[in-house]
């Protein structure tokens, strides 16, 4: 069985999604279902455990690892911070590092990144940090102890697709740890490219929740990351620059010599 | 770049009438294609002729409001805890010399009131005075705050401007956003409105943002009181304060208001018309120059406004709305600051929003 571990877990889904920006928290366990994702992401600040209505965690299935994120956090102590206040607060051990102190483009901080994967790995949290895709800055995570890698496709929330696909590769050929593709996939299809390319996972939040039917669009993405990775597997055949039905510049050497 | 007035000061002595004169609609549409605008652009976006195309700038603000903020409206209320004020503001229902009910909340007041506003589902709140240090002078702010903490996870102030040192005070204590209006942009009409009082100070109320930007406040509101100037003046240096600290001050989320001149106890004739076409083209453009700024909308507007405005870029509105002093709780409360026009309560107002297509948060920042 082809299964993506992390953190000691066992996914058989390869599509994380996120909570944020639905149009209401009541359509997250449809979306959960039909994504058949098995890890769920949070912004932790917006969890609010006093308000069952309005506790984001009212609306994720108990089978789900949360996956708490550091959002609003905009250096390593501030995520560090945060990340114990989520295990404080019963959402587990797994955190996704989110440190952006770019409040115009929401790139992440890869060197305060750094900083708090160090800290949290220590303390035994399963660590995600999310990131640039620069090679040496995720080398730096992975000795850190990160779980996993997540690069961005491009900017949050764009849409755009992997425009970071260069350099996401060299991490995806370079890293031990599982890469998972965060931010910027606006398509199934560009979903399916970054597991086309071996990115272990994706991760979808935007591009399902603004969708007009996210329980719908949620479906497309599973089967589009489904999709990617058979395709991974099974070796996509090697591109070439022309088309292959004769060749004009060398046929005549199978033409025997006259 | 020493201040945000240095800025004021570049562009103050441009044409307006003139450069407006010359801005064409094939001009709005090319600059609704480009992904990032200049402060030229965001003016032209701002004149007489793209009014014309507000459903395409519509369009565009509300692209970019999804990618930057998803279908997300967050919550939140005033609470007024005094209406001392010692300045003349010849806008404002606090006035000096307005013969109104002045009231200063005791710290129990301010617990009940916290309570009863907490019992709404809210999470962030914004702590209002007006501008007596004699009668609230920073400690007494401060010892608020400390009780607000108990029962709200953001704390805003709204209160006369304080020093860097102060704001860091204030911090401290927990507060993480900072609301300051500049009221108005234009020097010699704040002199003119701004009749006696310290809040005559036009520089040291420009830089208030700016001193809290430093102080390392995580959000800053700002805005300018529609009316008191020619509004397309005032939108454009809104949007270019706002540019200033956001590219100065990478890490703090800035935000606009659009405070409209409500009625109020006082008299003060010489407004200039914002109606509400104009509201919407300086939300659209604000949204469009500066895609990442929240907007905030009040209940200073009217219910089937507000509804209508949610999908076109606004990010914060607030809710359960008294401007009185102890509003909330209070047998005996002071006056109001101006007469609000929606006066929907909480609960109504998140079916509002859901019923828009649009998620009401309650919670998006934790104490820690």
């Amino acid at each position: 069985m082809d299964k993506l571990t992390i953190g000691g877990a066992l996914l058989e889904s390869r599509l994380l999604i996120g909570t944020g920006k639905f149009p209401s928290k009541k359509i997250i366990p449809e979306v959960i279902k039909s994504s058949g994702t098995q890890v769920v992401t949070m912004a932790l600040r917006r969890v609010d455990i006093e308000s069952q209505e309005e506790n984001i965690l009212t609306y994720i299935p108990e089978d789900i690892i949360l996956l708490p994120n550091t959002s609003g956090a905009r250096n390593a102590e501030e995520a560090v911070r945060i990340a114990r206040l989520a295990r404080a607060m019963g959402c587990g051990n797994w955190v996704k590092i989110e440190v952006i102190s770019d409040n115009k483009y929401l790139l992440p901080d890869n060197q305060e990144t750094i900083k708090a994967t160090q800290v949290l790995a220590k303390e035994g949290f399963v660590v995600l940090p999310y990131m640039s895709p620069d090679l040496m800055a995720a080398k730096r995570m992975e000795e850190a102890g990160a779980a996993a890698v997540m690069p961005l496709g491009a900017p949050i929330g764009t849409n755009r697709g992997i425009r970071t696909r260069e350099l996401v590769q060299i991490l995806i050929d370079e890293i031990n740890v599982p890469i998972i593709v965060d931010a910027g996939i606006g398509k199934p299809s560009d979903a399916a490219e970054a597991m086309e390319m071996g990115a272990e996972a994706v991760l979808v939040n935007t591009a399902i929740a603004t969708s007009a039917d996210p329980v719908k669009m949620a479906e497309a993405f599973s089967l589009a990351v489904k999709a990617g990775r058979l395709a991974y597997l099974s070796k996509l055949g090697p591109e070439r620059q022309y088309a292959q039905a004769s060749s004009p510049l060398t046929g005549f050497l199978n033409e025997g010599e006259k | 770049m020493m201040s945000f007035y240095d800025c004021y000061l570049e562009y103050n002595d441009l044409d307006f009438e003139n450069f407006f004169a010359q801005v064409t609609e094939a001009d709005i549409l090319r600059i609704l294609r480009k992904n990032k605008i200049t402060e030229y652009e965001f003016l032209a976006l701002l004149s007489p002729v793209a009014e014309n195309l507000l459903e395409d700038m519509a369009q565009r603000a509300r692209q970019l409001s999804l990618q930057h903020f998803g279908k997300a409206i967050l919550l939140f209320t005033p609470m007024y805890i005094a209406n001392h004020c010692v300045n003349k503001c010849s806008y404002c229902g606090f006035n000096l010399e307005n013969d109104i009910a002045r009231k200063k909340l005791s710290l129990e007041e301010i617990e009940r009131e916290a309570a009863a506003i907490a019992e709404t589902g809210l999470r962030h709140i914004l702590v209002l005075t007006g501008e007596s240090r004699k009668e609230t002078p920073l400690s007494y702010i401060v010892n608020a705050i400390k009780i607000l903490r108990k029962y709200f996870q953001s704390i805003s102030i709204e209160i006369y401007p304080l020093t860097e040192e102060e704001y860091q005070e204030v911090i401290e204590a927990g507060v993480d956003g900072l609301t300051i209006y500049q009221e108005v942009y234009d020097e010699k009409i704040y002199d003119k409105v701004h009749l006696a009082g310290p809040k005559k100070n036009y520089k040291f109320r420009l830089d208030a943002p700016e001193r809290a930007c430093k102080a390392k406040m995580r959000n800053v509101n700002i805005g300018a009181l529609l009316g008191l100037n020619e509004w397309r003046r005032e939108a454009f240096f809104t949007g270019l304060h706002a540019s200033y600290l956001q590219n100065k001050y990478p890490d703090v989320e800035i935000s606009i208001s659009l405070p409209r001149i409500r009625p109020h106890k006082g008299v003060f004739e010489d407004v200039y018309l914002v109606n509400d076409r104009s509201l919407v083209q300086i939300m659209l453009a604000t949204r469009i120059f500066l895609p990442y700024v929240g907007i905030t909308i009040s209940t200073r507007e009217s219910q089937r406004l507000r509804d209508n405005l949610i999908p076109l870029g606004v990010t914060k509105m607030s809710a359960g709305v008294s401007t009185e002093v102890g509003g909330h709780t209070s047998a005996t409360k002071g006056d109001s600051q101006f007469e609000i026009a929606d006066k929907r309560n909480v609960a109504e107002m998140k079916e509002a929003i859901l019923a828009k297509g649009y998620q009401p948060v309650f919670k998006n920042w934790l104490q820690f």
